[in-house]
């Protein structure tokens, strides 16, 4: 592998819905937790759960296996807990996932026009096409706040 | 030589707050916007039905002063199933009065987490934030979000309708008794 294409790697995390995989930026992921407690509470958002308590912080959990693969998920194995921007500020969601995640690098493929707004961009892994999530889409938030990129932060672990 | 004191950290500010329940669903309110808890009974007296067919939330007013003080159910509010009230907050620095099911507890937070941005619709004006007690996490309701400035004002109209068909009536009334008591003379 030449030099060149080895900077145009980065890392995503690759996350399971089902029978489908999806990718995350690694720079965006806090966390991979085991599920706990959801505390519910009324409002008004869908696609918003719950919250779970993490580490003494509120993190909203955010099912998004109803909006990429059409149905919500009955099982789940983990949270991937990873930021979302909110215009300058960033706060952490929990995605529940229904299967291990894998650490990948990989080459991404910018988005047509056509694709969702929730498309980032694609990989090609493993002899799968993989969508790139932009979580600013496809998670709930307050209209007006345009997303800027996500600062890089340490990848940690935890199942 | 000084001698070395330990250096305290300080006290984390807490703020009283009272956790109640509303359907069985638990919310914490500061006590300092609570004026007053009473039972339903005692409102009974002195409440007066309202109609606003676009707020099923109020079904009624009480005089408090120079305002109309609104009685919200709370569980309508939040949209939860209906359960019969037992108390009712009168809300300090509002024209709300809340009922819900009762008192859990007092106590206080050390720590007021703002309501997550993922949270975007309605709710975002009924919450001050969440609150982590024991391993729970509570919403602490904003007192002045049960009632908007559109939806008081609705109840004003709404109010003053009645008030003038009341005044209506009353000189009907009144001019009815005058006509009678003509004939009769």
């Amino acid at each position: 592998m030449t030099l060149i294409a080895e900077t145009d790697l980065q890392s995503f995390v690759l996350l399971r819905l089902g029978d489908r995989r999806f990718a995350v930026a690694a720079n965006q992921i806090a966390e991979l937790v085991t599920p706990s407690r959801i505390f519910r509470f009324p409002h008004h958002t869908s696609e918003v759960e719950g919250v779970i308590l993490r580490r003494g912080r509120i993190v909203p959990v955010c099912d998004v296996a109803e909006k990429l693969i059409g149905k919500g998920l009955k099982s789940r194995r983990f949270y991937l807990i990873a930021q979302r921007c909110y215009g300058p500020q960033t706060e952490w969601v929990a995605l529940p996932v229904t299967g291990d995640c894998e650490l990948i690098n990989a080459e991404m493929t910018l988005p047509s026009d056509s694709d969702a707004p929730h498309v980032s961009g694609w990989l090609s892994h493993a002899g799968d096409v993989i969508e790139v999530l932009n979580l600013a889409a496809l998670t709930p938030g307050p209209s007006g706040m345009a997303p800027v990129a996500a600062p890089p932060q340490p990848l940690e672990a935890r199942p | 030589m000084r001698p070395n004191f330990p250096i305290k950290a300080p006290a984390p500010r807490t703020e009283q707050i009272i956790l109640f329940r509303v359907s069985g669903q638990l919310f914490a309110v500061s006590s300092a916007s609570v004026q007053e808890v009473r039972g339903v009974d005692s409102l009974s007296g002195a409440a007066k039905e309202i109609l606003q067919p676009s707020l099923r939330k109020v079904k009624h007013v009480v005089r408090r002063g120079e305002n109309s003080v609104y009685v919200v159910n709370a569980a309508m509010h939040f949209g939860l199933p209906p359960a019969p009230p037992a108390l009712v907050f009168v809300l300090r620095r509002t024209r709300t009065a809340l009922l819900i099911d009762g008192i859990e507890k007092m106590t206080s937070m050390t720590r007021l987490q703002a309501l997550p941005l993922a949270f975007c619709h309605e709710e975002r004006g009924w919450y001050r934030g969440l609150t982590a007690l024991d391993q729970t996490v509570v919403p602490v309701v904003k007192p002045d979000g049960f009632l908007t400035p559109e939806e008081i004002f609705l109840l004003d109209a709404s109010l003053s309708q009645e008030a003038d068909a009341e005044a209506i009536r009353k000189a009907e009334e009144n001019a009815q008794h005058d006509i009678d008591t003509s004939i009769t003379q």
